[in-house]
């Protein structure tokens, strides 16, 4: 049996458009026959024939394109019977299977250890097959792989609007794949009376220019970061198998962006910072966030994350954990409800705290200790 | 440090271990007079007399018997076995009887026995007398297999091998005979696998024959060598060691590809250490044929410097 393929009609050429058959089943050809045409995006071209033999059966139809040595036609060499064309059933193109990506296995364990997708990572191995020294290459590249982040805009070329919106969408769909499938979260929740730290702000705001009033969100990532620092398991990393505590509570704010996507930038040192002052930096992180001009390091070192989410009138939040980060805890809307208060039921403003932990680190016990934690420093603002 | 050929450090290695230990005697075909069909015992029956250095007649199941008797009996025999392939004369001794007898006596008595072979093809000898079966031999608890594959093995391997209660068989081979080089004093011991030419890129795994040529195909891809030794038991340690640091290595085996030593190599590597590789394990063996005599086809059929540096180009993309 002779195997015509897709010929290479010049040396650039990788794939050809089957334009017409120049003969059909059954014909007997000879050396130099024009058998059929072909595109090969410069022009159509004739396709000669160097071998006689009788065509059996014409494997590509007219108007396909494919790649140069995919085999389109089989003949009969002189004197060989034809065959009947066996009937293939044919199956529709998207359920075959596709082959399956090849990466070496030390370059996956590596690029699961270094949290690099793969998916980004363009092999130059044997067969094109990623290597750990493509997954070196790509974790050296620019953020962007990692963090679900805008990275600071580069001063010069800044890329379309659209470009990045999808480079976040693809940064926050990795990190965000990467948590659900690595981190056996449990989440938790406690609704939370606001009375007192409600009073407390209304004062405390009606004594202050209005540039300088604090919002309900600085006292609960206040409350956050402070209960960090007696429940040091909830601040951290998990590297490498194992827990390592952050070095101080960098409190990863969550701010959504007008274009679409989110970044969790840190704010350093969160524990430590007066209320007016983490007002102030939370104020600076959104501006900045929104203008795309975040630092890398406030990028790359959050150790726990907290997410608001009660503009929208979200009850409770069910927060995924940003990798490497081991927990992140969430606020719905403040609203009153009926609420018992020294055994008496009253309109009380209330919210729902709620807390997702990686149970590889912590077990819901210490996260219930964690939640009542925040619980108990909300109930003092003044010491906030 | 004087320079020596590699049948030059055999022989010093006999002589020694006849003139260090009475038990230790050593018997074969043409072992004698005629000084060993490739002249390591040569000059031996002289020095030591006939009751230490005899000739055999023509029956390796019988000499090769002899031999497990006589160190069930407290000598140290060294029995030469011509070549591998005649070994298979002796198949029942080594495998049923050297092998096993400490098994089955529950340990009451034990088999100091060396048996040593030449092994392996490229001097033309033919079919009959060109195989490499040692990877056959690893197969087999009981026995313990050592490939002299560098001087400083033809010289030490022997002495170390004595020193062990159970069966040794000790693997030469003929292409290194006029192999010359420097000859060091030290002992070396018959458990492990070594280190012999530092590199970064790929690590070949290999022993006996192709030692050497490794190490020249080594020169070319940045290559880590290292000398298995010990067919059996295998240490694994040195070459994951290696694995770890090039993610990539070729096992060279004089022996057939199919049910091959190498192949028993490579499962361990995936065994042990898939996660460290970066590309699959590639093997250079002979071509399954019969060993041709023709010389330029021989030498096609047998690993090569430059079809193991083409193996190991082509585990890079």
């Amino acid at each position: 049996m002779i195997e015509f393929k897709m010929p290479a009609l010049g040396s650039d050429m990788t794939e050809g458009k089957l334009l017409e058959w120049k003969v059909k089943q059954g014909d007997a050809v000879k050396r130099g026959d024009v058998i059929a045409v072909v595109d090969t995006s410069k022009a159509a071209v004739e396709v000669e024939i160097w071998q006689a033999g009788t065509v059996q059966e014409l494997l590509t139809e007219p108007g396909t394109t494919v790649p140069v040595g995919t085999v389109i036609a089989t003949l009969a060499a002189p004197g060989e019977a034809v065959a009947a064309p066996e009937k293939r059933p044919e199956k529709p193109a998207e359920e075959r299977p596709q082959p399956r990506r090849r990466i070496s296995p030390a370059a996956r364990k590596h690029a699961e250890d270094r949290g690099v997708d793969l998916d980004k990572v363009e092999g130059t191995g044997p067969g094109g097959s990623v290597t750990v020294e493509d997954v070196e290459r790509a974790a050296k590249r620019p953020v962007v792989e990692e963090k679900p982040a805008v990275k600071p805009l580069p001063e010069k070329k800044a890329p379309p609007v659209s470009d990045r919106a999808l480079e976040m969408r693809k940064a926050i769909a990795a990190a965000m794949a990467r948590s659900k499938r690595e981190i056996p979260h449990y989440y938790l929740s406690q609704s939370v009376p606001l009375a007192r730290a409600t009073e407390w702000l209304e004062a405390e705001n009606a004594r202050r220019p209005i540039t300088e009033r604090v919002l309900m969100a600085v006292l609960q990532l206040k409350a956050v970061a402070l209960a960090c620092m007696k429940f040091p398991d909830m601040n951290g990393f998990f590297r490498d198998g194992a827990f390592v505590p952050g070095p101080s509570v960098h409190a990863g704010v969550a701010i959504s962006l007008r274009q679409g996507g989110l970044v969790a930038p840190a704010i350093h040192d969160a524990q430590e910072l007066p209320l007016p002052e983490l007002m102030r930096s939370l104020a600076d992180l959104v501006r900045r966030a929104r203008a795309g001009s975040l630092r890398s390091s406030e990028m790359s070192d959050p150790t726990i994350t907290i997410t608001n989410l009660g503009e929208g009138g979200v009850e409770t939040v069910f927060p995924i954990i940003y990798p490497p980060q081991v927990a992140i805890v969430g606020f719905g809307t403040i609203a009153r409800r009926a609420w018992i208060l020294d055994n008496d039921i009253r309109l009380v403003p209330m919210v729902s705290v709620s807390l997702g932990a990686d149970h590889r680190v912590s077990d819901g016990h210490r996260g219930a200790l964690f939640l009542a934690e925040i619980a108990r420093l909300l109930q003092e603002p003044e010491k906030l | 440090m004087t320079s020596v050929s590699y049948r030059e450090a055999l022989r010093l290695a006999h002589y020694e271990a006849l003139e260090r230990d009475e038990r230790v005697f050593l018997m074969g075909e043409d072992v004698g007079s005629y000084g060993g069909t490739y002249a390591v015992s040569k000059g031996m029956l002289e020095k030591f007399g006939p009751e230490r250095v005899r000739d055999t007649p023509l029956s390796e199941l019988a000499f090769v018997g002899a031999g497990v008797g006589a160190a069930l009996a407290g000598l140290r025999p060294i029995v030469e076995v011509m070549t591998v392939n005649f070994s298979l004369l002796a198949l029942d001794q080594i495998v049923n009887n050297a092998a096993l007898l400490r098994h089955m006596t529950g340990g009451q008595v034990s088999v100091p026995l060396i048996v040593r072979m030449a092994t392996g093809a490229g001097r033309q000898l033919a079919a009959q007398h060109s195989h490499s079966l040692e990877g056959w031999y690893a197969h087999i608890p009981g026995i313990k297999i050592v490939a002299q594959g560098t001087i400083e093995d033809a010289r030490g391997m022997l002495a170390a091998a004595l020193k062990d209660p159970d069966p040794v068989l000790v693997f030469e081979y003929p292409a290194l005979y006029d192999a010359k080089g420097e000859l060091a004093d030290g002992a070396v011991d018959i458990s492990s696998s070594k280190l012999r030419r530092t590199g970064g890129k790929v690590t070949l795994v290999t022993y006996g024959g192709c030692v050497p040529k490794c190490l020249k195909a080594a020169e070319e891809i940045d290559g880590e060598v290292i000398d298995l030794r010990v067919l059996r038991p295998l240490d694994m340690a040195p070459v994951l060691e290696s694995v770890r640091k090039t993610r990539r290595a070729v096992v060279v085996d004089e022996g057939w590809r199919s049910g091959g030593l190498a192949a028993e190599v490579m499962a361990r590597i995936m065994e042990e250490g898939f996660y460290d590789l970066d590309a699959p394990v590639a093997r250079v063996c002979s071509e399954e044929v019969p060993i041709p005599y023709a010389a330029h086809l021989e030498q096609a059929a047998l690993p090569q410097p430059e079809k193991i540096v083409a193996a190991a180009k082509g585990l890079f993309g």
